[in-house]
């Protein structure tokens, strides 16, 4: 490959024409450069959406009751019926496939009326009845103290877990709400936790921040609610199919509340996964549409090293016929075009592979200077695979540019390549 | 007399034709046009021979001189080089045949205008894939030979014409080739030059490489052992010449 002849030959033909290499190396250059950058802000993006789903289990499920929408048994259609404890409990009990199910209860003060108060101050927040296995499923960041747990849900036990919004309203700046007691709905609570959403940008239900959550047996009982549950959060085990748990689950509530088993409508559901699973898809989209712009992009720059390549041969014409009069093997005289059309690309598309990552590194460093969360800019980037994949196409394209131009070559007779002027 | 010479000739004996040409015909096709070159030419160059071929503008002499150096074809008859035949040769066979067996040395001289005289003169040795070092260190040695040593790293541009065509002369033996041949050597050079190129052809072949020199000048022609006049692509005819004839005819009487 280090054969000072051949890249003698090159430089000569490089520097011979300066501003023409220039604008044809910049044609690659430009559709390299323009794909790093894409990739790099692509790869922000990705994170930008992964980091909106935070810690929220992707592999979960919905469901609650609605509305029955044929007659079964007896029962008229548009019945309404409601989950219980013990259908929370067979459920669990009957699917291994599920690794958490959390039944929630919700309550808002009536039309926006105020129904939490602690001293003078009061607000109107949602209060939820929930079980520990919520926050598995939908997590909130616990600021201080606790979330609901076990003993709560079995003791009944009036304790509250306020969101950050509802402490601001409540309570005193500095004051600390822990061990604190607030009235809900006339009923004392002892706040034994402070929440805020978590990690991730999606929240079911409810802005966690304005929420008040209770263990679900106490609310049952305080609400007068029975062993009723007004939805489930379901996750699956990972290996799981969700939307086979779901229907499973589905034919199971349908049987147990006499439901009608074509009866769709009964049982209302959201399968998250499938809902994921659409937002990955746009984002493998959106990357294969980088790749397919970036490489067309750059293929036009390959083009131009094509063409003037094209260009170098016809002026060389007389040199090949020398070298060719002197013993250069067709191979040889290919040989070295088309090493000439690697090196123009694949050292163009260096400079471009440089650039494009300097400048995404850059607007990392200037989002983390200014203390950007935005995930677009502090987490673009590129990774070496990628660079090196897009050096290794460069080399690839730049074998397909030289080919022509060394095909032309060697099909000229030599006497006539002698003969040029 | 040229009957004479042939049958002195060690090599006929042993019949050592570097060159054999019977009844070979040339065309070249233009659109439809057909323009009929070399017409059934016959013609043997014995190893060691200096032969110049004569003739008027556009008599063909070019034209043979390319078949024999495989850089074009021909139509018909055949052409043995060193008792191979060369027809329906690879590209990559008429490379090797032109690289081993083959110098050229043109009239415009032909040498690469972005290497020195050193490189130019080494790069039918890059071609057999000798290293740098040896084949530069060999080109300096043929460059001594031509008075030219101090001139290695100056480029074309930088020399003379008659220093050009000396490093085309080097770079043509380099590879100690059975032939060398010539198309208008000294076309491009004051008379003085041009004779003294000769007398480099005239050493060169007293090392026993054949070659053939293409011209129109008569003194040049005079200057090698063998005089082939052609015209409207043939043989019109072909003396020893005069220079020879007193040489072969002095080594009798002596
Ligand atoms: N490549 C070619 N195509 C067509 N005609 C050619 C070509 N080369 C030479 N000729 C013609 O062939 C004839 C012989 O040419 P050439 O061998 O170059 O003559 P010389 O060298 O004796 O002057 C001339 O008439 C010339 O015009
Ligand atoms: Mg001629």
């Amino acid at each position: 490959m280090f054969d000072k002849e051949k890249w003698q030959e090159i430089f000569s033909s490089l520097k011979n024409n300066k501003m023409r290499t220039t604008l044809t190396v910049f044609g690659v250059f430009w559709g390299i450069f323009m794909l790093i950058i894409m990739l790099g802000l692509g790869m922000g993006f990705k994170s930008m959406i992964q980091e909106g789903f935070g810690d929220f289990a992707t592999n979960s499920l919905l469901i609650w009751p609605q509305q029955t929408t044929k007659a079964y048994k007896g029962f008229p259609r548009n019945r309404r019926y409601m989950f219980t404890n013990e259908d929370v409990q067979i459920i669990k009990e009957r699917f291994p496939e599920i690794e958490f199910i959390a039944p929630k209860l919700r309550a808002f003060g009536s039309e926006g009326a105020n129904n939490a108060t602690r001293g003078t101050k009061t607000g109107a927040f949602s209060v939820e009845g929930t079980f520990p296995e919520y926050n598995l499923i939908d997590p909130s960041k616990i600021i201080s103290g606790r979330f609901v747990n076990n003993v709560d849900i079995k003791e009944y036990k009036k304790v509250a877990v306020i969101g950050k919004y509802v402490k601001d309203v409540l309570f005193e700046k500095d004051e600390n709400p822990i061990g604190e007691y607030i009235k809900i709905n006339g009923i004392y609570f002892k706040v034994v936790g402070v929440l805020t959403k978590g990690a991730s940008n999606i929240s079911l239900g409810s802005d966690k921040d304005r929420s008040i959550v209770i263990p679900l047996t106490t609310f049952q009982k305080v609400y007068n609610r029975g062993n009723e549950v007004g939805f489930c959060a379901v996750t699956a085990v990972k290996e799981a199919n969700i939307a086979l748990v779901q229907q499973k689950i589905n034919t199971f509530l349908r049987s147990r509340h006499s439901i009608a088993p074509d009866d769709e409508q009964a049982v209302g559901g959201f399968n998250l996964a499938k809902e994921f699973k659409k937002i990955f898809k746009m984002i493998t989209g959106i990357g294969i549409l980088i790749w397919i712009v970036g490489i067309a992009t750059l293929l036009a720059g390959v083009i131009g090293v094509s063409n003037i390549m094209l260009v170098v041969v016809k002026e060389r014409t007389k040199e090949i016929g020398i070298q060719r009069a002197l013993g250069a093997t067709p191979f040889k005289i290919m040989n070295n075009i088309i090493t000439e059309a690697i090196f123009l690309t694949a050292s163009s598309g260096y400079v471009g592979i440089v650039l494009g990552v300097g400048v995404i590194e850059l607007i990392k460093m200037i989002a983390n200077s200014t203390g950007s969360d935005n995930p677009f800019f502090t987490h673009a980037g590129v990774n070496l695979n990628v660079a090196l994949l897009a050096l290794f196409i460069l080399v690839i394209f730049g074998v397909f540019a030289g080919f022509i131009p060394a095909k032309r070559a060697i099909s000229i007779k030599p006497i006539d390549a002698l003969r040029d002027e | 007399m040229y009957r004479l010479f042939r049958n002195n000739s060690l090599y006929s004996i042993i019949n050592l034709f570097m060159i054999e040409l019977k009844g070979l015909h040339k065309s070249y096709i233009t659109g439809n046009n057909k323009l009929h070159v070399l017409k059934g030419l016959d013609l043997i160059i014995e190893q060691g021979e200096l032969v110049s071929v004569m003739g008027s503008s556009g008599s063909g002499k070019s034209t043979l001189l390319n078949v024999l150096g495989i850089l074009d074809s021909y139509d018909e008859g055949y052409y043995k080089l060193n008792n191979t035949l060369m027809s329906n040769l690879t590209e990559k066979k008429a490379a090797h045949y032109r690289n081993n067996m083959i110098g050229f040395v043109f009239q415009s001289f032909n040498l690469i205008s972005f290497k020195n005289a050193m490189e130019n003169v080494a790069l039918p040795l890059y071609y057999q894939g000798v290293s740098r070092k040896k084949r530069n260190q060999i080109a300096l040695e043929y460059l001594d030979r031509m008075g030219l040593k101090e001139w290695a790293d100056h480029m074309p541009n930088e020399l003379s014409g008659g220093q050009m065509q000396r490093v085309a002369i080097a770079r043509s033996m380099i590879s100690k080739p059975k032939v060398i041949l010539a198309d208008e050597p000294t076309g491009a050079l004051d008379s003085t030059t041009s004779l003294e190129v000769m007398d480099l052809f005239r050493e060169i072949n007293s090392s026993g490489i054949t070659i053939i020199i293409v011209t129109h000048e008569k003194d040049i022609s005079e200057k090698t052992d063998r005089i082939i006049y052609l015209k409207d692509g043939i043989i019109e005819s072909e003396f020893i010449s005069p220079r020879k004839v007193s040489e072969t005819v002095g080594a009798y009487r002596n």
